[in-house]
């Protein structure tokens, strides 16, 4: 068996190159687009120098602060600096602290990825097993107690559980901390606030994933074989389920990431959330659009990784890229 | 629960929801306003059955006021970018061409941001105001009607009843508010249902990070954001709002499950099963 799988991957292979090109564009398009909406979208709120000066500047300290901005260049000429220099990795000063945004960013992006990835393995932990055992039993009792906490998991915003969550935890029966880093204990209630809405959405596709797939002719003739259902699910469900939750994974990421904005105030938690909010709060522009810049870059990035594991998934995928 | 009070239960909510949004002033036993520092942060009792907060003002009457900026910058978010996202994404599909290539990337690019934090820019920006809110999340959420619409106009052109209204000499405006607009107003309107508890969720979400409606306006999001504050003191602030959000936005998003399946080929064919089965009753009530 296993000297069979590279040979077929081979032949699949031709067709994929343009496949992976294709995605690669449509991706690189997304972030110059976002890059472009994000240059325009500061343009919109009128003259960022005016934003700037203290209370009280006089005309003159406006167009000092104009000069040095390089806001007196053409509209065109400003977008083809930005461009150039967002393609350099040089996305602006902070306003505030007057320090690249790229080192504020840096400084603040361990916590968030520790958060999102904890977060994500938690919701993919607990969305897929979830998932698998209501599919499996369905109409059975265990259906009937975990879907509801399905539901109501997709109606709660993350500040509602998180603010639960510190009642209970943190104020009511003092098991944790409440706020700040400390340590990874400090990351479970985060994490868990994070992961809530994600594993209700994951488990909601991977049960559906499950129905289509049970009502399949190889699952009765796996059956008929004798295979028993841990069987099934590891070696012949797991593998045809895993592309939508994979995808529905990928694309939770956006909630992730949207979300850690919330539950990093909730908690202190020093991340690139709280870090949006102050810069929103002082109107430091360069940094929040650094953020949002970074934010839609990973997005796009795990997307179009996601889009490419499907060929390795499924590689019916893979030739069908080719002959289309 | 069965296909009907699958539908009515999640109806009887949302209708119970508008009705206090409509009549909050008639219901609230409080001005929602009135600051009261003698009788700050009461627990929930008899005469503030959800106490009161860190202004004394009582908390029952702030929820019942909150309902109104929720289902108000819901419903217009709503409306405003189902509105533009089906205009946008029939005008694409119908044209094609370098328009209707132009309208797809532009959709491909937003739904490439995570959208919270490109309504967290948007607002930035504006600046934080209602009005600003329910821009904000329009220009966020726009394109997912945009791209139902396109795919729905696409497989609608090819028709016979298009083509023969082609024929027949009919303006490509006419056709597509006569002929194409009835077969994308259910998928919108379902899309719409399934986005309506996620605004109300944007807009909570804003207003607790201080980036929504502005005080002293009572809303949900922005009277969690004192839950937060004194969370170790008081916690009727940040459980009430919640809650009220919470039965909300679960009423609608079932509501939305509801008319999604009633859509979905696969399992309407189900419905249209169980009603061959159930026509001899029907027929009978009929006469």
């Amino acid at each position: 068996m296993t000297a069979v799988l590279p040979r077929r991957r081979l032949a699949a292979l031709p067709a994929t190159p343009r496949y992976i090109a294709g995605r690669i564009g449509q991706a690189l398009l997304a972030l110059f687009g976002v890059v472009t909406i994000v240059f325009f979208a500061l343009r919109l709120s009128g003259d960022p120098a005016r934003l700037l000066v203290p209370e009280g500047a006089t005309a003159a300290d406006i167009a000092r602060v104009r000069d040095r901005l390089g806001l007196n260049d053409s509209l065109w000429h400003q977008y083809t600096t930005f461009l150039g220099d967002a393609v350099h990795g040089n996305l602006g000063y902070s306003y505030v602290q007057n320090r690249p945004a790229t080192d504020l960013l840096a400084e603040r992006l361990p916590y968030t990825a520790n958060l999102a990835v904890a977060a994500l393995v938690l919701s993919l932990l607990f969305g897929v097993t979830v998932g698998t055992v209501t599919a499996l039993k369905r109409g059975r009792w265990q259906e009937r107690v975990l879907m509801p906490i399905v539901l109501a998991g997709q109606a709660m915003p993350a500040f509602w559980t998180g603010l639960l969550l510190v009642l209970v935890f943190s104020v009511g029966l003092r098991w944790l901390p409440s706020t700040g880093y400390d340590g990874p204990l400090s990351l479970l209630l985060p994490s868990v606030t994070l992961a809530a809405l994600s594993a209700a959405a994951i488990a909601r596709v991977t049960r559906g994933a499950m129905l289509e797939q049970l009502a399949q002719d190889y699952v009765r003739t796996a059956r008929a074989k004798g295979a028993g259902t841990w069987r099934l699910v590891t070696r012949h469900l797991a593998r045809n389920t895993a592309i939508p939750v994979l995808t529905v994974a990928a694309l939770e990421l956006a909630n992730l990431l949207g979300g850690a904005v919330v539950t990093e105030v909730i908690f202190a938690w020093p991340g690139l959330g709280q870090l949006t909010v102050q810069s929103v709060a002082a109107r430091d522009f360069p940094v929040v659009q650094a953020i949002v810049l970074l934010a839609s870059a990973v997005y796009v990035v795990v997307n179009l990784a996601t889009d490419l594991l499907y060929g390795v998934i499924d590689r019916r995928v893979a030739a069908g890229g080719g002959t289309a | 629960m069965n296909g009907r009070s699958r539908l009515t239960v999640p109806l009887v909510i949302v209708g119970l929801y508008v009705l206090l949004a409509a009549f909050a002033p008639l219901l609230a036993p409080d001005d929602p306003n009135t600051v009261a520092l003698a009788r700050r942060l009461l627990p929930p009792q008899a005469h503030h059955l959800m106490g009161t907060d860190a202004l004394g003002r009582d908390v029952l009457s702030r929820v019942m006021y909150g309902t109104r900026v929720s289902l108000l910058v819901a419903a217009a978010a709503v409306v405003v970018a189902g509105v533009a996202g089906v205009a946008l994404g029939m005008v694409a599909g119908w044209r094609g061409g370098w328009l209707g290539a132009l309208v797809m990337r532009i959709v491909d690019v937003v739904l490439s941001v995570p959208f919270f934090l490109l309504a967290v820019l948007v607002v930035a920006v504006l600046g934080p105001s209602l009005v600003n809110v329910v821009v904000c999340l329009a220009i966020v959420r726009w394109p997912r009607y945009a791209r139902v619409a396109y795919s729905t106009t696409l497989q609608t052109r090819g028709r016979g009843f298009v083509r023969a209204a082609t024929a027949t000499g009919a303006s490509g405006g006419w056709i597509l508010v006569r002929h194409v607009l009835p077969e994308v107003l259910p998928v919108a309107i379902v899309v719409g249902t399934l986005e309506f508890g996620l605004m109300v969720v944007y807009e909570a979400s804003l207003s607790f990070l201080g980036l929504g409606v502005q005080p002293p306006t009572a809303s949900w999001g922005s009277i969690l954001s004192d839950g937060q504050q004194y969370i170790a003191t008081a916690w009727w602030l940040a459980t009430f709002p919640g809650l009220a959000l919470f039965v909300l936005v679960l009423a609608v998003n079932l509501l939305g499950d509801a008319a999604r399946d009633r859509l979905d080929p696969a399992k309407r064919a189900t419905v249209t099963r169980r009603r061959v089965f159930r026509r001899p009753r029907t027929a009978e009530a009929a006469a």
